[in-house]
């Protein structure tokens, strides 16, 4: 069990090229954080420096206090799973998870026999043991991968995108079994991966990494309502949110999809800018004629013609072309291709109930709810909006629910397990088997924007 | 050895000919009897040599002129010459010896060289990797003459030490080609997650680098064993006598069972012996030689 502090490292390569540019973080004891970003931010280089095997240019990594930058892998006590697995193939499954034991020359022939049972019975491993890794399937693999990481007593645990190289489904089971074992082991797990429903499911925390620079650090419900930019907005959510060009009038903003009214603090943070992005995500709409009565005066309602409509059976999306000037045209597209995705952003994606009678082509009458929606700054990407309290009381909210499954589990250990991030608000623990996006919803309450004006 | 690894690679392509389906197209037949048809004659381009000496060496006395390809009576005595002529065994003593001991320390030596090769950034590798290339293909016929005068003056003439180091100097380079390119193969990662589990850089390389790259050292140690076995011009220059005569050059020495009779029928004889330890080696590291051991350590 080890506490990791992450102290502004820097990874300068050869040729200059910051991959890791002063991050700083602080993971507790048994805490559980995932680092999350576009390809090529600099996660899997982060977990290199961390377990050793890539210099660190500047700043310090301490593990339980003690600096470890001079540190070779073998003396950290970290264990790792690859992004392939690594599994050694000329050894048997049973060989390849009592390997880290037999390289520490005290440990007695039965206790590793034991320790290997043990660790393969955790996993489901117990048939297996004495194949070779080339007669396994990835998903056994990747559990025997597992097992040669958890068998050693480890003080922390690193996960480099384990999950990537399964089919959907064996992921979905990986998961929840990463999960159940991290709960019940109780040791400090580092997790990257670039997947938005690992991301929001698995970790206690989330960090936000973007061309090697930490984003922001929270918990995922946090990072979900109170996005701290641009990016984290774009990048969190799926289908991502919307973004609308607006401009100031007086209380309120001028968008494609009709004025906005703000509330005082709103329009006191925006005023005197210009050009503004209001972020909408796709389920904060509705087709106005399925609105409840009680809802409807949390937003507005608006026409809109729809250019092409998606129908999955209990939802479904409707895009909303929208006209954009240049500037907007071009700051949304650079956004795209930095968040990796293929979305054409000049059109707005809307997540409306199933039943919806709008077709492709017409022109309906669309309701967004205007209680959640953040306003953000095209040049700097700063969410201008962002309610430091409102991030800081849904994170206190998952810590007292970790706190309580953390019980649950019956770790044996103790609940305070939260400690304040060296980049980013408080963290605690979020654990959603189910769909969360619903009470996440209903529990951010009603204390934003509020108004109902129509077009 | 030409001819040996001719019969090595024969029999898959006579195999994949006989894997024949009750249903397949009249194509895929026409292509099964080219097939077939091919490996016949390369079967036979590389077996007939070998079944000539075979019949040479069985033939006895003056039976070598009867005209036929088969014996008229099948008889041993040249094997027997053979083997109780001290040129021979003396000469298969010391190729034995020489052969195994330059080979040992050729692949000792470049599986080092070559990890170091694979795995480190260092000025000038590129240029060592070509210099090894050069001395592969380099004319071994231009250094003998000048090794001759050298051995002779520093004493090392007609000694086994006087041709282990020419053998090595050629067979490492060829060595650590092939196994840089094999150690290349091996991903990273294996030894970084042996060094993540606790070993020394050592230990990663003893227990999971060298035997991921076993079929490779295999590889090494047969082609090398093979060229110091078959070498014909430093056996015959860098020798006089027989303390360290290897065979090749110990043949052309060979007179037979009299002054006065020719020694082809022994000299076949003689070759067939030493083809012997050849088979041996290669059906031995032929299980050595598995390929795709690597399958398994990543991915799926
Ligand atoms: N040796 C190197 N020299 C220069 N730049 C490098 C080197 N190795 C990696 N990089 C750069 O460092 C950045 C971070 O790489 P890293 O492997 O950490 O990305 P990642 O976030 O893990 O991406 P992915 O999700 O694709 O695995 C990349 O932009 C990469 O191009
Ligand atoms: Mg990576």
């Amino acid at each position: 069990m080890a506490a990791i502090e992450i102290d502004h490292l820097v990874k300068q390569y050869p040729n200059g090229f910051k991959g890791v540019n002063d991050v700083s973080l602080n993971i507790a004891d048994g805490e559980f954080v995932i680092l999350v970003g576009p390809s090529g931010c600099g996660k899997s280089t982060l977990l290199r420096m961390i377990v050793g095997l890539e210099d660190i240019t500047s700043g310090e990594l301490r593990i339980d206090g003690k600096r470890v930058n001079e540190k070779a892998p073998r003396e950290r006590n970290l264990s790792m799973v690859f992004q392939n697995y690594a599994l050694y193939p000329h050894l048997s499954v049973r060989e390849n998870i009592a390997f880290p034991l037999r390289l520490k020359k005290d440990v007695p022939e039965e206790e590793i026999r034991r320790r290997v049972d043990e660790a393969a019975g955790l996993l489901e491993l117990g048939e297996l043991l004495e194949r070779k890794p080339a007669q396994l399937s990835g998903g056994q693999r990747q559990r025997v991968a597992m097992g040669r990481a958890i068998v050693r007593q480890a003080d922390a645990f690193l996960f480099d995108e384990p999950l990537s190289n399964l089919d959907a489904k064996l992921r979905g089971q990986m998961r929840s079994e990463i999960s159940r074992m991290q709960r019940r082991l109780g040791t400090t797990t580092v997790y990257v991966t670039h997947d938005q429903t690992e991301a929001m499911t698995l970790g206690d925390r989330v960090a936000v990494l973007r061309k090697g620079i930490l984003q922001q650090v929270a918990s995922p419900r946090e990072l979900y309502e109170q996005p701290a930019n641009l990016f984290v907005a774009g990048f969190i959510g799926s289908p991502p949110m919307n973004f609308l060009p607006a401009h100031v009038e007086g209380d309120c903003l001028d968008t494609p999809f009709g004025p906005i009214p703000l509330s005082r603090e709103r329009a006191d943070a925006v005023a005197g800018r210009d050009l503004l992005l209001v972020g909408i995500r796709p389920e904060y709409f509705e087709d106005s004629s399925l609105v409840d009565d009680a809802k409807r005066p949390h937003g507005s309602t608006f026409q809109a013609r729809i250019d092409f409509t998606e129908w999955l059976g209990d939802a479904q999306f409707a895009y909303l072309p929208f006209d954009a000037e240049p500037e907007v045209r071009d700051r949304l597209r650079e956004l795209s291709q930095e968040l990796d995705s293929d979305q054409l952003r000049t059109q707005a994606v809307v997540k409306i109930d199933a039943s919806s009678r709008i077709r492709e082509g017409q022109t309906a009458e669309m309701w967004v709810d205007l209680r959640k929606i953040h306003v953000f700054d095209p040049r700097t990407g700063e969410n201008l909006t962002r309610d430091e309290e409102a991030g800081a009381e849904l994170t206190r909210q998952v810590a007292a629910d970790r706190a309580q499954q953390v019980d649950l589990a019956g770790g044996g250990r103790s609940s305070g397990t939260t400690e304040t991030g060296g980049a980013g608000p408080t963290g605690g623990a979020h654990r959603a088997d189910a769909p969360q996006s619903v009470d996440v919803r209903d529990a951010a309450g009603s204390r934003q924007m509020s108004g109902g004006s129509t077009t | 050895m030409t001819t040996m690894e001719r019969e090595a690679g024969a029999p898959p392509a006579a195999e994949t000919s006989s894997k024949r389906s009750p249903k397949v197209s009249s194509s895929e037949r026409k292509s099964q009897i080219l097939w077939l048809v091919g490996a016949i004659v390369i079967i036979a381009y590389a077996l007939i040599p070998v079944a000539w000496i075979l019949s040479l060496s069985l033939k006895a006395g003056d039976d070598i002129n009867n005209q036929r390809f088969l014996p008229s009576d099948v008889s041993l005595e040249n094997y027997r010459i053979v083997l109780s002529s001290d040129i021979f065994l003396s000469a298969l003593r010391n190729s034995v010896g020489i052969a195994a001991i330059a080979t040992t320390i050729s692949v000792v030596l470049a599986t080092l060289a070559a990890y170091a090769i694979a795995r480190l950034e260092f000025p000038g590798k590129k240029l060592i990797l070509g210099v090894a290339l050069a001395i592969t293909v380099f004319p071994v016929i231009s250094i003998a003459t000048p090794l001759f005068n050298m051995w002779r003056t520093i004493g090392l003439y007609d000694t086994w030490l006087g041709l282990i180091i020419p053998y090595l100097s050629f067979s490492i380079p060829l060595s650590v080609y092939v196994l840089s390119a094999f150690f290349r193969e091996i991903p990273w990662e294996m030894e970084q997650a042996a060094q993540v589990d606790g070993a020394t850089a050592w230990q990663a390389f003893r227990k999971v680098i060298v035997p991921l790259a076993a079929p490779g050292v295999f590889t090494a140690a047969i082609l090398t064993f093979f060229a110091i076995w078959n070498d014909f011009v430093f056996g015959i220059t860098l020798t006089s006598t027989e303390a360290a005569r290897p065979v090749p050059a110990a043949l052309a020495f060979f007179s037979g069972a009299s002054q006065f009779s020719q020694p082809t029928a022994p000299i076949a004889a003689a070759s067939v012996l030493v083809t012997i330890p050849v088979i041996i080696l290669v059906l031995l590291f032929q299980q050595k030689i598995v390929a795709g051991l690597t399958n398994g350590a990543v991915k799926g």
